[in-house]
């Protein structure tokens, strides 16, 4: 896989690079600002970009707004979108780029667990989503009394679901079969109304405008 | 509570106020002047003693003759009515001419206007003594009139009395000039604190949390590299767990110190970034632009330590916030289903939010009986 990455802190950067090179895959560019993101997409067009959200020169919220640029000239760009802390409005603004397949915004402190952020970026790079466990955290907190119907347990399935996750992975996550999931989910989508979907992308999006909606 | 002008006095309750000073102090204000009356006779008489042409001259001679004593006559006079001292103004001299003019020109007879009429509750009374050509019953009933008219008589003297002497020291004294220099230099501090916070912020977001995330990233990596079940691999481990520990912690501490959804995406986003961090379910409405900074952080600090008490102690089930931009004032409201019975008198919360509010002018109003509902609301003027 090519991969564009910006991020303005040198350290990160290059660990980043050496991270993603170590897992076999190409690093066309990696750039510190939101403009040499813009630049480096349109000159290497890669299949997926990872970037920070606060850059120079304003250090707001540079990296998510070259983000949604880049959505908007290229939908079909895998964008990975790292930030230090996670804001709901941020994962709403990303999630309504083009139908919010491949798109993943994550706490930068995922990297940490390696294996786990490169399977987030391959999954993103396919088309799926991935929304990080403290922003769907912060969507099951608000007040909304079907998900009250659910068990404790299909309450933590669901939040998986909305994370990305697979069955296998939800499986492996609370030590259970994964027909023990599927049934979960089975009964999850019946309490909460919703079309029963298969196991993939569109059953992430399903839930997380669910969960989005007021 | 001591009452130190006429004005508060009026506010007493009758009989102590019928039973002070004040109603006297006022009636020998406003009949003090007969002194700036008997000063504009005298110009008048000089006027008329000195042939046709000199008149022109004479009259602003004798004006500037009498306007510093009438000057001085009433800012002493003000003592009677008003006990504030007045604060000592640059262009003191001028606003005391200035105030002896309007004396000379319009007040003096204006306030013995005032005390002739209230003297006519006297002359009622006295009847029987002034015209005893009156019958007796008739006599005898106007006294009663009078009597009961004089606590009437009281008031409207104080009224005007106050009134005159608002009017005299809103012209010798810019109103709250200390108050007002004071309440600026407290934004002042207010804001050099918040740009504090916000490189403390910055400071920590480019150095600790990039370096644990890259110290984090590097033990990840060394994870894979070592079996698990090797003491290395476990000790490596230990220490990548801690590593992620501290970068939650540091979030954490950092959100405290200044919340960086505020200054990026204002209000709105930063209510429902809070909303969606509170254990008690909350619905939020809000729906303003983006206000100057002093004014969002404000409303930000007040809507977070309302939840924090919301979770603490009203035992509610679902709060809800709105906020909306009305005439130039930001309005927010957080009402919650709780216990209510929250007590400013009780703990530092809602007293140090009416202290922080106080220096970007808000107001703070709550409203929470025992067995709730709690309705906390805040006013915070935009303009900056």
């Amino acid at each position: 896989m090519r991969v564009v990455i910006a991020e303005d802190a040198v350290l990160l950067r290059e660990g980043l690079a050496g991270l993603l090179e170590r897992f076999g895959h190409t690093v066309v560019a990696a750039v510190g600002d939101a403009p040499g993101l813009l630049a480096a997409a349109a000159e290497h067009r890669p299949d997926a970009v990872v970037t920070d959200v606060r850059m120079p020169p304003g250090f707001t919220d540079e990296g998510l707004r070259a983000a949604l640029e880049l959505r908007a000239r290229r939908p079909d760009l895998a964008v990975l979108v790292l930030s230090q802390y996670v804001e709901q409005t941020y994962a709403a603004e990303l999630l309504d780029s083009h139908s919010g397949a491949g798109i993943g915004y994550l706490l930068k402190d995922r990297i940490g667990d390696v294996g786990e952020f490169v399977e987030a970026l391959h999954r993103v790079a396919a088309g799926g989503t991935v929304v990080d466990p403290e922003v769907v955290r912060q969507l099951l907190r608000r007040r909304r009394d079907p998900l009250a119907r659910l068990t404790p347990r299909e309450q933590e399935v669901l939040g998986l679901i909305a994370e990305g996750r697979s069955n296998a992975s939800i499986a492996k996550e609370l030590y259970v079969t994964e027909a023990a999931v599927a049934k979960h989910i089975a009964n999850i989508f019946a309490k909460l109304d919703l079309p029963p979907a298969a196991d993939g992308h569109r059953r992430v999006l399903a839930v997380l405008a669910y969960l989005r909606q007021e | 509570m001591v009452h130190r002008t006429a004005l508060e006095a009026l506010t007493r309750r009758p009989l102590p106020f019928l039973g002070s000073g004040w109603p006297w102090r006022c009636a020998a204000y406003l009949v003090a002047s007969v002194v700036p009356g008997a000063a504009v006779a005298g110009v008048a008489a000089a006027l008329l003693l000195v042939p046709h042409p000199y008149r022109f001259v004479t009259g602003p001679a004798a004006l500037a003759v009498v306007l510093p004593p009438v000057a001085r006559f009433e800012v002493v006079r003000l003592r009677l009515v008003d006990g504030v001292p007045v604060p000592r103004v640059a262009d003191r001299r001028r606003r005391e001419a200035g105030l002896a003019v309007i004396t000379l020109f319009a007040m003096w007879w204006i306030d013995l206007l005032m005390v002739a009429f209230t003297a006519a509750p006297v002359l009622l009374a006295l009847t029987p003594v002034v015209r005893p050509a009156v019958a007796p019953e008739v006599a005898a009933l106007a006294s009663v009139a009078g009597v009961l008219l004089l606590p009437v008589a009281a008031y409207t003297v104080t009224a005007w009395g106050g009134a005159r002497g608002a009017m005299a020291r809103a012209i010798l004294a810019p109103q709250r000039s200390e108050l007002g220099e004071v309440l600026r230099s407290r934004a002042r501090l207010v804001d050099a604190f918040e740009l504090e916070r916000r490189r403390i912020e910055r400071d920590l977001h480019d150095g600790a949390q990039q370096r644990l995330v890259a110290l984090s990233m590097t033990l990840g990596m060394a994870r894979l590299d070592l079996p698990a079940d090797s003491e290395v691999g476990r000790l490596i481990g230990l220490a990548h767990e801690e590593a992620k520990q501290a970068l939650g912690e540091l979030r954490e501490l950092i959100r405290g110190v200044h919340s960086p959804v505020l200054t990026d995406r204002g209000l709105g986003a930063a209510v429902r970034d809070l909303a969606g961090r509170s254990p008690v379910p909350v619905e939020v409405d809000v729906e303003v632009p983006r206000l100057p900074a002093p004014v969002e952080v404000t409303a930000y600090y007040v809507v977070s330590e309302a939840l924090a008490n919301v979770a603490k102690h009203s035992e509610a089930a679902r709060v809800a916030v709105t906020g909306r931009v009305e005439r130039g004032t930001l309005v927010v409201e957080v009402r919650d289903d709780g216990v209510g019975g929250a007590d400013p008198a009780e703990g530092t919360g809602l007293t140090g939010l009416a202290d922080r509010l106080s220096v970007v002018d808000g107001r703070l109003s709550l409203s929470s009986p025992a067995g709730g509902p709690t309705l906390l609301r805040v006013e915070i003027p935009c303009a900056w």
